[in-house]
């Protein structure tokens, strides 16, 4: 590494796998992540969508957070720390969990990766090593900050299996939410069936150093279906089907939010079915408990469908005409539901009595103009779009 | 086994006052305590130092009068060697300032009369701003919420008493209210050595300098307190500091209260999210539906506890207490009878020669260094019993500023500030070197050893304007409760702070019986 | 020759009020004692070729709505944001400050990690706080010993302000108010540097050092600020401080008010218990219907107006309001850009402020040398070249350098300041910056010192205070400057306070000017013109 304090003259860094989305970024159009370069289109938003939905995409993964925890007391740890109960999770499986402060209000979603009986991976969006680190006392446990040495990849569509199959990797008999290994180039491929993308796809983790040969071991096995490296405005869309949530696009961590009322508690984002009780004190159990005993939950978190077809960005939500109930937080046209698709704030108890139907006032700018549009909506089950291939195994050919 | 409706985990001031009054409410409670000898500050220290076994504490200027009356400690054997105590500032020089009655109503020695007058005033007007503080002593520290249940007729009662003291004052209040004590006496006073004992009582038992904002609320809170029934006054139980404990021991017995002593808390049972007993070092359990602790803030929740049991944020929150004593405690035995240049032994002798050197000696201990010149409040227990010129006597003395994590490590740091203090006590009082038989001091570390203090913090966390009220220790457990239910909080660390004040305890008591949920 | 206001005085604040004045259709001249305009907001060729902005030296505190009702940047003013910074440690290295937050962070886990991450939960909870004190900058503060309507109602609104906030964040607010911002900041981080470099916030200006309680309030004084919305950001008015000033003064005359230099006041006069005018220096007498004194209250009250007019306990209040100076200043024309070596080659670090002091305790130890009455040994400065980003002061590779520098007494031992000390003064700056720097002292062309003893007799600040009076809560809000006339209204009617002695306080920030405007328009409601004017405040 050449001296730490030239950081400066590159403040976003490149990933492991730059080298190759950047020859595939025909377009160069890019974002910041975390402090690192990511593609937002390569060549064609839509066209890269339909990869996902239709062949096989490959998605650049490495700004991802990711935290290793370890040590003897690295379930009680994890169990005081997040919402769903640890000890349940076995080795070489992930489960999809988040995490509160106090309040019961959600720092974070994330995945949390078994990799041995005291080794885990706990991946997110945004940083959290002082509460991490802060939690760690009265528990014999490490906590690292492993993201700059695991490169991660995300292959996700329908020939995925088929694609890694013909790379090398049978992952017939992997479960979605288990991991398997693989050798690799004398290192080791770890493989997760995890994904973001509501289809069949899974996610690669593998040491930086090796990460070029496998994109090109990946891009050849999946030649024959037209693998294709997306940006995340394709995933975005694909996430919205799915009906993920994303930290800071869907709701604002606690610690990061400067207005009180932007906090959400896992009642408020539909992420209740998490929490456990019964495992024990976690962090946000009592606020929690509370908030379950006096139903003081003030938010619902709703899936919509929106009449028309202009996506529904940030719409501000009624009740009848001029009774404010709520915000539109992601929002899409969806190219395989063929519908104007929504994920939402909405304060209770409109998610269950809007007496004057939820009207969305979406702004559409057309020729310079905003077009102000007074849509219906319809609060609607998640996730918008489900099939089956995504949790069948063995898995499909395509 | 007997069975209790409450646990009590500390026999100092505070634990037994918690438990006479909960007994005093139709609760059978036991108290654990540690030590050999129930009393926390107010007993002395190891046996093994012989001749020395003199307590932390070593003047009564905050008992609480409930706890005095409720536990008819007169009847118990307590009884004042000295009352109205008077304070002599000592010059090196022999022109010593005799300030006597309470909070120096009167001024002897060569005081010019423009000094004496603006005194007056400013007394006066100290002991007003006090007296209106003196109500919240007694109550739970209301919570900021609304609809949180607070005491509305005592906080009205308080809130009217502030504005009875007239617009001007009331104004004055408001002004004085976060200010330094340096630049409050500088602005009214000239003299030295009167500024200097002032500045230094301000600061006594604090982490603070004189020229520290918020020093001057700290001096009011302490002027609230009381003595024999007069305000702001200082006072010698009758054989020594520890009969106050004897005597609080006594009573807590005869009300029937289960005493035991040597018995050391090593965490408190959690079940279901409840405190429903304590386990003892030794292995023994006693169970309770109510368990209280008299033991710090910083000690029940993150040792007794336990982190595991509480919120990240929370666990920050109890780290964040701050708790650095600044105060070393001085014991000697002395063959015969010290002179400090003619000054009346029978009074609190204060070595604060002026302003700056109570503010250089704090500022020392900022970098964790040993002050050259520390300042002290020397008490001579002997000398208020009649001991005679000859006889050996006892001297006790907290001096300041000592710090609680000594840059050079504690033993170097303990030989230096013994050194420097004797240098001081010389200065003041020739010859007392050669009249040493024993000697002690105990810095803030040892403190924190002895009686389990957070940081040798007599307060088991610095009474600042931070930590005050419904900031102490913290907001989510001034009102005494805490989030596990089932869980009090009742140690000097509480509202309204220490000082053989037996306040907090007191006030948990009530708390816990008002019906509120823990 | 009779006016609708004299103001006393052409410094920031002054300015502001005259200029609202003047808008408002009040017939206004402004007096200045020096040949020169701007109080202590000043651009001044001190050596050929080189422009100093030899008093305040940053500009961020500057109210935006003040800039925007004055039209200053029609006038000229233009502010031009920091590029970066750094704190140089005694081992050799530095803590850089970067625009770009994961430069930033990155920098920071250079020396924690940990600090890195912890930095964003600081940086929202101080914007919370901030938050909360903006509104209160542009507010006459409530009076909470009367019962006027106007002060009730005030009062309800603050408290409703209060109320919108739950119960732990107040909880959390009074502690950040009475806390020192030592404690405030072991609380979020460990690593020595970066709390030294978070805490010069809460020490510029004042008489307190790090650790003593009330000090992360005056942090939040300073992050008061933006540049363009960036809530905490500083940056340089181009062409100095002076601009601002400048295009006050610009602004104040095309609204039809004068400003006359060279002469100052006497005296305030007084008649029948109200303020009718201004004695000059020489004798010549100004008439005018009000008086604003943009002097600090001392001044204004103890050298300026008749005692027998005040009554005695507002004077003895007057005497007692805190004004210890605490702070020098450097300007120094350089010959070329200094050279520090620990700094990478081309770093953009220079093109903000400077820190020299890596640890709290060297903080802390150079205030216990103010509290002992010498200047400190190792003095804290925030040092920057403005030139690095402005071409306009200074000729091309060369450049301008403002050194602020803590602590320095009012008093040397209790005597006032000789040229010898202030020389000592001087070199121990110097001589600091050159331990990082070498060759630096051959880099210099000239260099301006100046101790509370310059600021005084030059700018007029009694003491020297920077802010006009310390900024602690016994002189904060209702109690600024004085209990019971914290309104800008005096005991002397039609005698105003429009200076940083009156709320809200100091800094180039324009706020107290513009607020007493505001008074003395709702104090005057008699012509509907004035109506009028008091709805553009």
């Amino acid at each position: 590494m050449k001296d730490l304090r030239h950081h400066f003259e590159t403040p976003l860094r490149t990933t492991a796998f730059h080298d190759r989305v950047a020859a595939a970024n025909v377009l160069n159009e890019w974002a910041p992540w975390a402090g690192y370069t990511t593609a937002t289109v390569l060549e064609d938003a839509e066209t890269e969508y339909t990869a996902i939905r239709n062949t096989a995409s490959l998605y650049d993964l490495c700004p991802m957070i990711k935290y290793r925890i370890t040590g003897p007391d690295a379930v009680d740890y994890l169990n005081r720390l997040t919402l769903r109960d640890v000890a349940r999770l076995p080795v070489d499986a992930v489960h999809y969990t988040a995490w509160c402060d106090d309040h019961g209000k959600l720092l974070d979603d994330g995945t949390l990766f078994r990799l041995g009986e005291a080794e885990f991976l706990l991946c997110c969006q945004e940083r959290h090593l002082p509460w991490l680190a802060d939690s760690t006392l009265g528990f014999d446990v490490a906590i690292r900050d492993a993201t700059d040495e695991i490169a991660g990849l995300s292959l996700q569509g329908p020939c995925t299996a088929a694609v890694l199959t013909e790379a090398g990797f049978d992952v017939s008999a992997l479960k979605p939410f288990r991991i398997a290994r693989y050798p690799f180039k004398g290192g080791t491929l770890t493989i997760s069936r995890t994904g973001f993308t509501g289809d069949l796809g899974y996610e690669l983790w593998i040491e930086p150093g090796l990460a070029l040969p496998l994109w090109d071991r990946l891009m050849e096995a999946g030649g024959y279906c037209g693998i294709r490296p997306v940006g995340s405005a394709a995933l975005n869309l694909a996430r919205i089907e799915a009906g993920f949530i994303t930290t800071n696009a869907d709701f604002v961590p606690a610690d990061q939010a400067v207005r009180e009322d932007r906090v959400r508690s896992p009642y408020e984002m539909a992420l209740d079915w998490m929490i456990d009780f019964g495992k024990g004190h976690f962090n946000g159990r009592r606020a929690l408990l509370k908030e379950h005993d006096t139903q003081s939950s003030e938010w619902a978190f709703v899936a919509l469908d929106i009449e028309g077809n202009v996506a529904a960005d940030h719409a501000i939500l009624y009740d009848g005409r001029d009774r404010e109930i709520g915000q539109v937080t992601s929002a899409a046209w969806s190219p395989v539901t063929k519908s104007s698709i929504a994920l939402a704030h909405m304060r209770r108890p409109y998610d269950t009595r809007a007496k004057g139907g939820i009207w969305a006032e979406i702004y559409a700018l057309r020729e310079l103009h905003y077009v102000k549009l007074m849509m219906k909506a319809e609060i609607v089950a998640r996730p918008f779009f489900a099939p089956p291939r995504r949790r069948a195994t063995p898995p499909g050919r395509f | 086994m007997q069975s209790f409706d409450a646990i009590v985990i500390g026999g100092g001031t505070n634990g037994m006052a918690c438990a006479a009054r909960l007994t005093k409410g139709g609760k059978r409670v036991l108290v654990l305590d540690a030590a050999d000898r129930p009393g926390g500050a107010a007993v002395g220290g190891d046996p093994a130092s012989g001749a020395l076994q003199m307590p932390l504490a070593h003047l009564l200027m905050m008992l609480d009068p409930r706890v005095h009356a409720g536990m008819d400690l007169d009847q118990h054997g307590f009884s004042y060697a000295a009352t109205d105590l008077t304070t002599t500032a000592l010059s090196a020089t022999g022109d010593h300032l005799v300030l006597e009655g309470p909070a120096g109503a009167s001024v002897s020695g060569s005081l010019s009369d423009a000094d004496r007058a603006a005194w007056a005033t400013l007394r006066k007007r100290l002991l007003t701003y006090a007296e209106a503080l003196v109500p919240f002593r007694a109550l739970t520290p209301p919570r900021i919420a609304r609809k949180a249940g607070n005491d509305m007729l005592g906080l009205a009662k308080i809130g009217l008493g502030l504005r009875r003291l007239g617009r001007e004052e009331f104004r004055e209040f408001l002004r004085l209210f976060l200010i330094n004590v340096a630049d409050f006496l500088e602005d009214d006073l000239t003299d030295d050595r009167l500024r200097g004992v002032l500045a230094f009582d301000a600061v006594l038992g604090s982490w603070l300098g004189p020229r520290s904002p918020n020093s001057l609320l700290v001096y009011l809170n302490r002027l609230a307190g009381e003595a024999a029934g007069t305000r702001a006054a200082l006072a010698l139980p009758k054989g020594g500091m520890g009969t106050v404990a004897d005597a609080m021991a006594r009573s807590t017995a005869a009300s029937g209260v289960t005493l035991q002593s040597g018995a050391r808390v090593e965490r408190i049972l959690i079940e279901d999210d409840r405190a429903t007993g304590v386990v003892l070092t030794s292995g023994e359990t006693y169970r309770a539906p109510t368990i209280v602790s008299a033991a710090g803030p910083k000690q029940t929740l993150l040792d007794l506890v336990g982190a595991r049991h509480l919120d990240t944020g929370f666990v920050r929150r109890t780290r964040n207490i701050r708790s650095r004593g600044g105060a070393a405690k001085l014991h000697l035995a002395l063959t015969a009878r010290p002179d400090f240049r003619g000054a009346d032994l029978a009074t609190r002798l204060m070595i604060a020669p002026d302003i700056n050197t109570v503010e250089n000696a704090f500022n020392a201990t900022k970098y964790g260094e040993v002050p050259e010149r520390p300042v002290m409040e020397i008490v001579i227990p002997t000398a208020h019993e009649g001991t005679g010129t000859d006889d050996p006597h006892l001297l006790s003395a907290i001096v300041q500023f000592a710090p609680h994590d000594p840059r050079d490590g504690l033993d170097k740091a303990r030989k230096q500030m013994l050194a420097n203090t004797l240098n001081v006590l010389e200065d003041h009082a020739p010859g007392i070197g050669g009249l040493i038989s024993e000697r002690e001091l105990l810095m803030p570390q040892d403190i924190e050893a002895r009686y389990g203090m957070a940081g040798g913090n007599w307060h088991h966390g610095e009474l600042s304007v931070e930590q005050m009220l419904f900031l102490r220790p913290f907001a989510d457990v001034a009102q005494y409760s805490t989030p596990i239910a089932g869980l009090w909080l009742a140690s000097a660390g509480s509202h309204p702070g220490g000082g053989i004040s037996g306040a907090a305890g007191w006030n948990a008591a009530e708390r816990i019986l008002s019906g509120v949920a823990a | 020759m009779s006016y609708d206001a004299a103001i006393i005085g052409a410094g920031h604040n002054g300015l502001v009020a005259a200029c609202y004045l003047a808008r408002a259709g009040l017939k206004v001249v402004v007096v200045e004692k020096n040949d020169w305009i701007g109080g202590a907001a000043v651009s001044r060729e001190l050596h050929p070729g080189f422009t100093y902005s030899n008093c305040s030296y940053v500009c961020s505190l500057f109210r935006p709505e003040i800039m925007r009702d004055l039209e200053l940047p029609k006038y000229g003013l233009q502010v031009l944001p920091y590029e970066g910074g750094a704190v140089f440690t005694r081992d050799g290295g530095y803590l850089a400050i970067f625009r770009d937050h994961d430069a930033n962070r990155r920098e920071f886990a250079r020396y924690s990690p940990r600090d890195a991450e912890a930095y964003d939960r600081y940086s929202r909870d101080i914007m919370r706080h901030c938050r909360f004190i903006r509104p209160l900058l542009m507010r006459t503060p409530p009076d909470p010993a009367t019962f006027r309507p106007r002060d009730l109602a005030e009062l309800a609104w603050l408290g409703r302000k209060v109320g919108e906030m739950s119960e732990s964040q107040i909880c959390d607010m009074i502690r950040f108010w009475t806390m020192s911002i030592s404690d405030f900041l072991d609380e979020y981080f460990e690593s020595p540097v970066i709390k030294a470099y978070l805490a010069v916030s809460a020490i510029i200006g004042t008489a307190l050092g790090p650790m003593s309680p009330g000090s992360a309030y005056v942090l939040l004084h300073h992050y008061m600020g933006d540049v363009d919305g960036n809530v905490g950001a500083w940056g340089f008015a181009r062409g100095g401080m002076g601009a601002i000033t400048q295009a006050l003064t610009a602004s104040l005359r095309a609204s039809g008010g004068e400003v006359r230099t060279g002469k100052g006041v006497e005296q305030v006069l007084v008649r029948n218990g109200r303020a009718v005018g201004l004695r000059l220096d020489g004798g010549e007498e100004i008439v005018a219907k009000r008086v604003l004194s943009n002097m600090d209250v001392k001044r204004t009250f103890l050298k300026h107006v008749d005692r027998d007019e005040l009554p005695p306990d507002f004077t003895r209040r007057v005497e007692r309001f805190k004004t210890r100076g605490s702070s020098g200043k450097l300007n120094i024309a350089l010959d070329a850009a200094p050279h520090f070596p620990a700094l990478p080659e081309g770093a953009p670090m220079l093109k903000g402020d400077l820190h020299f002091t890596d640890s709290v305790e060297r903080m802390e130890r150079a205030y216990d040398d103010w509290k002992a009455g010498r200047f400190s040994r190792d003095p804290f400065q925030d040092t920057m070249m403005p030139t690095m980003i402005d071409p306009t002061m200074a000729p091309p590779g060369k450049h301008f350098m403002s050194c602020f520098i803590q602590y320095a007494p009012p008093k040397i031992d209790g005597r006032d300041w000789t040229d010898a000390d202030r020389d000592a003064f001087g070199q121990t700056v110097i001589d600091q910056i050159a331990e990082y720097s070498p060759g630096f002292k051959d880099r210099v062309l000239h260099a301006e010192i100046r101790t509370p003893r310059e600021l005084e007799a030059e700018v007029g600040l009694t003491e020297g205070n920077i802010f006009q009076g310390e900024l602690t809560f016994d002189q904060l809000l209702f109690n600024r400057p004085v209990p019971g006339y914290a309104q800008y209204k005096t005991p002397i009617r039609d005698l105003w306070l429009c200076g940083s002695s009156a709320h809200p306080g100091g800094g180039v920030m324009g706020a107290p000017g513009r607020n007493a405007a505001a008074e003395i328009l709702r104090d005057t409601r008699a012509s509907t013109e004035m109506r009028e004017a008091y709805a553009v405040v």
